[in-house]
């Protein structure tokens, strides 16, 4: 418990404390970093505009902290793809990127793809349905990278006291972060229960570890990869910072569900590889939900298969692009 | 573009400024997310009348990072810096209000398409902020120096009861001399206003008092006596000239149930005219109104001012105004004079030539559907830094 505390201590940061910018692109000017901005998006046209028109403006034109902008989508159906080249974002289809090793359906591919695409030694990843978007969303995560080397993967998470007391108050996640993923975590990992919002779609990793994990492409990408990420260098390479509030599309518990089906995909799987559980028998991909009609019970299945991509590194392509033997 | 050191040197002539102004248009584009990222974050942060501090707290450190002087607050709540001229002999002072018609309660999101900026308040000032906010950038970008010093005053509860309060206060307590005084507004682009009207805002207020007989037959309640005063207003007469108009603009009262008689009612009204005397004339015969119904039906009738606006401002062929007009001619705005009875008052008051612009087209406005278009404000804007040189350069002096 008491490694707990320590690292809640110790690697939790909240934004403000990175909110000298141009701090920050002293730092990265002396490391000699570049620092991509990824969005992946599927039908964000509501949304995306006001994201990029803010990021280009604050992190580009007045202060050079991001050294691009870029768009990774999944075929929206929408105008998502003008709006964001409208308003100055690198835009490209998650399906044109590698073409060669085919393209799958889901968040997690477009992330994995910008690993390819982008050329950022670090890069940070933003959920395009932010509703309050501001600057802090991606200095608050790139801050702890550049002011602590053994840190590589920072994770977001949202606070924001009601009152300004100093007394306890509860904290978490969401729905399926306490009912779910925190017990997991709690069960077989620990250490990684310490993670306030582990499910949350913004995070800034190193390029070195980005490449050498492996990427679920549906929903299971963000847990899987604390557990590798974990298991490859500990709780020391991981930290989380507090963006305050961020306000987004509420979802409906049914489609809670679904993302937990493919969490508990996920992390069994990872129990299996790892050796925590043994004989996993064969997973069943089907999630079955219900309906009434007039008082007549229908199933709705669902069919949630959590494919994944290989580690980046091992891409040949890839290797080739970064001159890697 | 970045100046290159052939524009450096400010131009004086109002012809060579005009000839310059399809180039500006050109390098404003540039700056738009710059601007944009200012109306979002600004306009994002609610701001109703009164309640405006965290949105001044955001513009003064957008004050401080664009290394302004003196940005500060005051004790009204005005957010205040000054870009230095040149020289620094003269001041010029741009004012956009800060406050917004929409409670703290409403959802502030603003939404951005290539065309449009959608949300509430957008147009009613987020716009005009954000210009005052990334002014300095802008002149920055375009290699202008102004020889004159540019007080960028964020004037706090200037709407309804407000009463401008922010721009008095500021204009009344500064020692700085101005030479004249540009007032921004979102929309419409091609405002321009250059007089004010006389004005009064008021309220009437009506209530039933509590040993009102209930047993009593016939039409009874607020709403009755209110429909009284309404009647008599409606009797007033109204002279064609100077042109006077009496707006009722809100009405409120009961409670929407059928077993309540309804014990309040407000009547909020506004009137206008060119003369002072008529304005005065005419307030005080609803005074008359008001005393009399509160008398013969027992209820409580009573009248509050809210603000008061006097007439006057500058004349239709004065330099300032004419040039604006030489001005939008060339970048085919077509203008839209009208008396104003908004921030010009009080430059009026100190005797401070001065104008209201607008910066660009707008729709539905006083709806958080409120929108504005995107590719006019560039047009909005370069009308705007024309101005400010004609300004700087001495064209919009009086000399009568």
């Amino acid at each position: 418990m008491s490694t707990i505390n320590k690292w809640l201590k110790e690697n939790t940061f909240h934004h403000s404390r990175f909110q000298n910018i141009n701090d920050l692109i002293k730092e990265k000017e002396k490391q000699e970093l570049s620092i991509s901005l990824c969005i992946p998006t599927l039908n964000e046209e509501k949304t995306i505009g006001k994201e990029i028109v803010i990021f280009k403006s604050e992190l580009i034109t007045k202060y050079p902290l991001l050294d691009e902008i870029a768009v990774i989508d999944s075929g929206s159906t929408d105008n998502t793809r003008d709006v964001a080249g409208s308003f100055g974002a690198d835009v490209y289809l998650a399906k044109e990127i590698l073409p060669e090793v085919g393209a799958k359906k889901g968040k997690g591919e477009n992330l994995w793809k910008a690993i390819y695409q982008l050329k950022g030694d670090i890069i940070v990843y933003i959920d395009a349905d932010i509703k309050n978007i501001h600057p802090r969303f991606v200095y608050g995560l790139i801050g702890p990278l550049l002011y602590r080397k053994t840190i590589q993967y920072v994770k977001a998470f949202y606070e924001r006291p009601l009152t300004t007391s100093h007394g306890v108050r509860p904290s978490g996640g969401g729905r399926v972060t306490e009912i779910l993923v925190r017990p997991l975590f709690s069960l077989f990992f620990p250490e990684l229960s310490a993670l306030i919002q582990p499910l949350s779609g913004e995070y800034a990793v190193r390029r070195s570890l980005l490449e050498k994990i492996p990427f679920p492409i549906g929903y299971g990408v963000e847990t899987s990869h604390l557990i590798d990420v974990y298991n490859m260098l500990g709780m020391e390479a991981i930290a989380q910072t507090d963006l305050d509030q961020r306000v987004h599309r509420n979802q409906q518990t049914r489609d809670l569900g679904r993302m937990a089906f493919g969490i508990l995909q996920t992390v069994l799987s990872r129990m299996n590889s790892l050796g925590i559980i043994s004989e996993l028998p064969a997973l069943n991909h089907t999630l079955r939900q219900f309906q009434t009609d007039d008082n007549i019970f229908e199933t709705v299945e669902h069919n949630i298969l959590e494919e994944e991509r290989p580690p980046m590194i091992e891409i040949p392509a890839y290797r080739e692009k970064m001159g890697y033997k | 573009m970045q100046a290159d050191d052939s524009m450096k040197k400010n131009i004086w002539n109002l012809d060579e400024i005009v000839e310059k102004l399809p180039e500006y248009i050109e390098t404003l584009k540039e700056v738009s997310e710059v601007l944009l990222s200012n109306l979002i974050m600004a306009g994002e942060i609610p701001a109703p009348t009164f309640k405006e501090s965290k949105r001044v707290e955001f513009i003064l450190d957008r004050f401080t990072e664009a290394e302004l002087q003196n940005s500060s607050t005051d004790e009204v709540g005005n957010a205040v810096a000054i870009l230095p001229g040149a020289e620094g002999k003269e001041n010029i002072l741009i004012v956009a209000h800060t406050d917004t018609l929409y409670s703290e309660k409403v959802d502030h999101t603003l939404t951005i398409q290539p065309n449009f900026v959608i949300g509430p308040g957008v147009g009613d000032n987020s716009l005009g902020l954000a210009v005052i906010m990334t002014l300095p950038f802008i002149l920055e970008h375009l290699g202008i120096t102004l020889d004159s010093n540019l007080i960028l005053l964020a004037a706090s509860r200037s709407l309804g009861r407000g009463d401008l309060e922010g721009l008095r206060f500021f204009l009344s307590n500064t020692d700085i001399p101005i030479i004249a005084g540009v007032s921004i507004e979102g929309v419409q682009l091609g405002r321009l206003s250059y007089s004010s009207i006389g004005m009064i805002r008021g309220e009437i207020s009506c209530t039933v008092p509590e040993e009102y007989d209930w047993s009593r037959f016939g039409s009874v309640g607020s709403i009755v006596t209110i429909n009284e005063v309404i009647n008599q207003i409606l009797e007033i007469p109204i002279p064609k000239r100077p042109k006077t108009t009496i707006v009722f603009n809100s009405i409120e009262s009961g409670t929407g149930k059928f077993s309540k008689i309804p014990k309040s009612a407000f009547l909020r009204f506004e009137i206008r005219s060119e003369s002072d005397d008529m304005v005065h004339e005419i307030y005080q015969r609803i005074e008359d109104i008001t005393a009399d119904i509160s008398y013969r039906s027992g209820d409580e009738v009573s009248l509050t001012i809210y603000s008061k606006r006097r007439p006057g401002g500058i004349e239709f062929s004065h330099p300032l105004t004419r040039n604006v007009r030489s001005i939008m001619r060339s970048l085919r705005i077509k203008p839209r004079i009208s008396p104003s009875t908004s921030e010009l008052s009080a430059f009026i008051d100190q005797k401070i030539p001065a104008i209201t612009l607008g910066i660009t087209k707008g729709d539905r406005l006083d709806d958080d559907r409120e929108s504005i278009e995107i590719e006019p404000i560039f047009t909005g804007l370069a009308q705007l830094v024309a101005l400010l040189l004609a300004i700087d350069g001495g064209q919009c002096v009086d000399n009568k």
